[in-house]
């Protein structure tokens, strides 16, 4: 009988799979209480890390152009599709839920970020506007991204939470550090490895697991993150992360749809220029 | 000072082009109810490429027919996000066999491998990716709440970018949930029948996309089948304002890309190595065959003698000759009806008083071959300053006052493209209100993107391809 190898589940920071600096792990088991792996349990220093390594990322990432952002967002759709079956597994086993509803819930997750790959090229179209002021001036108007955002996706899903927070807030040109669902962790893992091969420059998406209550008051606190998706925090931690985030005037948005613009313009700032008209 | 280049070809062992191809119908390639074909050239050797079905009433006929019935069985049942999937697919199998295309289209059309393989092919594709992202989010493209297919679309593309023009053509049509029947050019059908492949290779419904060669009956026969909803046409406005007279009173709907005489509007304060490059790339980009070339020159004129000194040598340093090297600039003309049209017009220049310059160049033995031209002391009733004469052949006029320069622009019954080169923001955003022309380029020329729409005023068509605004002509919004 051959012996299987199980996967060691670590963070994602800057394209690298680092264990925490901590040395500290969690139990994660199954829906029965059995013990299933020890993920890593991201510290301070490890947000920290991952705030940096976003924030170095952020100039190329905003800088690409919107084209670009579309096909590599197509090409994480690719690289989830080619993963399915661990995803489905790690999602039947964690939940609890039958095979079929976690495959498609994975389905979902990946028609999301076809969903997003589509947006990137058209946000601007869709939400600028050229503004017919009175006199003689050219005045546009046109989304940008706002930076650095922190991520808590819903705690209730593996997968396609976790999808729908990051795929709207990079497909906008921002970075992202994720703070994976404290008792569903193990696909956030798998995602970072799927995203680790599909183009995108190490440092745009980061992801931590651990304890989000731990995790939360950092963020809040950071004053070099821009913007918060608070979905996944509790209504104590919301409320604290929107007190520290206020420092720095963070934009914290709370999402209960997914399908929706509007998810991707909660994380741009509009910008209006002018310009004369004249001989 | 004269560069000497290596000939350095480009390998033509990745194409495999068939001794003979049928047409495109319902997802298979069949023959054609009559026995009548034509050949394909390549314009720069003269050689026979393949031998082509032409279609006829009957065969156009079974391809709406197929066209009709996928688009009600299948097509317009199909999820939004589902039809997206297959353009998504076919974006990707037209990047995965790139080069294959680049090297097709330049065998068949003339145009240099450089321009296929940096231009045409990529953006083609890149057309398919934009559009497959729309095909789920119709609702905020601004075709009003409910934006729904016209059905049937009969589509014609000229032979100057066909590849390029065919995903222009096929990527929204199919995002927004219509089916087609594609009709290519008759000296240009290669890289269509390589894409029918494509759309094989992507698992595309049957019926969804079909491709019928042949000539003017072919493409008259199509715009006139009572089953088609409408009708793309890029093309002459010859033919365009045809097109508009045959759907009258049908209730078919069109978008027509004609013909343009493009200004490009040099003031005094232009950085004027940067115009002289942006000149070259808006007239002799693709042996001037585009529609939206920069054919007029208009020099402020205190600038004239230098820019026109300035531009002789580089245009000097243009190297025309085999389409497949890859330094080529300037490749072969497409077809020796074309180079007769350029001879023609161009030699009413001469006629006309004008004063024609070219540089020496020496031509293959073999193919279509006409030099970078320019004519300076062009007046606006001359011949060349008036009529499109799609090809390498640049029309110099002179202004003093920024609003000369605009009425002069605007002295055509085209309005397609424009250019515009100055420092100064204010005057660029001046002039391009008062431009007639639906593309202004500032600073830059002939600059595409499928987020961008394209398209004329006045007699250069009706309609956008690109961007949302191109996604509304085949959408009926508001229209019955």
């Amino acid at each position: 009988m051959r012996i299987d190898i199980r996967k060691t589940y670590k963070l994602y920071i800057g394209g690298a799979f680092p264990r925490s600096e901590s040395g500290r792990t969690y139990e994660v088991t199954d829906a029965k209480s059995n013990f299933i792996a020890n993920p890593a349990q991201a510290s301070r220093k490890d947000l920290r890390d991952a705030v940096t390594a976003a924030r170095s990322a952020f100039g190329g990432w905003s800088g690409a152009t919107a084209f670009n952002r579309s096909q590599i967002l197509y090409r994480i759709a690719e690289m989830m599709e080619a993963r399915s079956e661990e995803f489905v597994e790690e999602i039947a086993l964690l939940e609890g839920v039958t095979r079929v509803a976690a495959k498609k819930q994975v389905d979902q997750a990946i028609d999301t970020w076809v969903w997003y790959s589509g947006w990137c090229d058209k946000i601007s179209t869709v939400s600028g506007s050229t503004n017919p002021i009175s006199g003689p001036f050219y005045n546009f108007t046109i989304p940008e991204s706002v930076g650095v955002v922190g991520v808590f996706p819903a705690q209730k899903s593996s997968l396609l939470g976790l999808v729908q927070a990051i795929a709207p807030v990079i497909a906008g040109g921002n970075t992202a550090v994720v703070v994976a669902s404290q008792k569903f962790p193990l696909c956030a893992v798998t995602l970072s490895e799927a995203l680790a091969t599909s183009d995108l420059p190490g440092g745009v998406v980061n992801i931590l697991t651990g304890i989000t209550s731990e995790l939360a008051p950092w963020m809040g606190a950071h004053m070099d993150v821009d913007a918060i998706d608070a979905t996944g925090l509790s209504k104590e931690l919301d409320k604290e992360v929107r007190v520290s985030g206020a420092d720095n005037l963070k934009r914290i948005h709370k999402f209960s749809t997914s399908d929706t613009p509007q998810r991707m313009l909660a994380f741009m700032e509009y910008k209006t220029v002018w310009h004369p008209i004249g001989i | 000072m004269t560069f000497e280049y290596s000939p350095a070809p480009e390998s033509t062992s990745i194409v495999d082009i068939s001794a003979q191809y049928g047409l495109f119908i319902n997802g298979k390639f069949v023959a054609a109810k009559g026995s009548k074909t034509f050949n394909t050239i390549n314009p720069a050797t003269e050689k026979i490429l393949s031998k082509i079905a032409y279609a006829q009433a009957s065969d156009v006929d079974k391809a709406v027919i197929a066209a009709r019935s996928a688009y009600t069985k299948v097509w317009s049942k199909m999820a939004p996000q589902e039809r997206g999937k297959y353009l998504f697919r076919i974006a990707r199998i037209m990047q995965e066999r790139a080069r294959e295309f680049a090297v097709l289209e330049t065998m068949d059309n003339g145009k240099p491998i450089r321009e296929t393989r940096d231009i045409d092919i990529p953006l083609a594709a890149a057309h398919f990716f934009y559009h497959a992202g729309w095909a789920d989010k119709l609702k905020y493209a601004g075709a009003g709440d409910n934006p729904r297919p016209y059905g049937v679309v009969g589509q014609i593309i000229p032979w100057n970018f066909p590849l390029l023009m065919l995903a222009w053509k096929v990527a929204p049509a199919l995002a927004t949930g219509n089916t087609v029947v594609l009709k290519p050019a008759e000296t240009t059908p290669l890289t269509a029948l390589l894409f029918a492949e494509v759309c094989q290779q992507a698992g595309l419904p049957a019926g969804v996309v079909n491709i019928v060669t042949g000539d003017g009956a072919t493409g008259s026969a199509l715009v006139n089948h009572p089953d088609i909803d409408k009708i793309a046409f890029t093309g002459s406005t010859g033919v365009g304002k045809g097109i508009a007279r045959a759907i009258a009173g049908t209730g078919k709907s069109a978008t027509l890309e004609l013909g343009g005489k493009g200004a490009n509007i040099v003031f005094d304060d232009s950085p004027i190595d940067q115009t002289v490059e942006g000149i070259v790339s808006g007239i002799f980009f693709n042996q001037g065959h585009v529609c939206c070339a920069g054919s007029r020159l208009l020099v402020q004129e205190n600038v004239h003698d230098e820019l026109i000194e300035k531009l002789k040598r580089r245009i000097s340093q243009i190297r025309v000759g085999d389409p497949l090297d890859k330094n080529t600039d300037l490749g072969a003309i497409n077809s020796a009806a074309q180079l007769a049209r350029i001879k023609e017009i161009s030699s009413s220049g001469d006629a006309e008083g004008a004063h024609r310059w070219s540089p020496e160049c020496s031509f293959p033995e073999k193919g279509f071959w006409y030099p970078p031209t320019i004519f300076t002391g062009v007046t606006q009733a001359n011949r060349i300053a008036q009529e499109e004469i799609f090809g390498p052949v640049l029309s110099v006029l002179t202004f003093r006052t920024p609003q000369e320069a605009i009425d002069k622009a605007n002295n055509t019954p085209y309005g397609l493209s424009a250019g515009v080169w100055t420092e100064k923001g204010s005057r660029i955003l001046w002039a391009a209100k008062q431009l007639k022309a639906g593309v202004i380029w500032a600073n830059t020329f002939n600059k595409f993107d499928p987020a961008s729409p394209f398209g004329g005023y006045k007699e250069s068509g009706w309609g956008r391809e690109g961007g949302r605004h191109g996604l509304a002509a085949y959408l009926k919004g508001g229209e019955k």
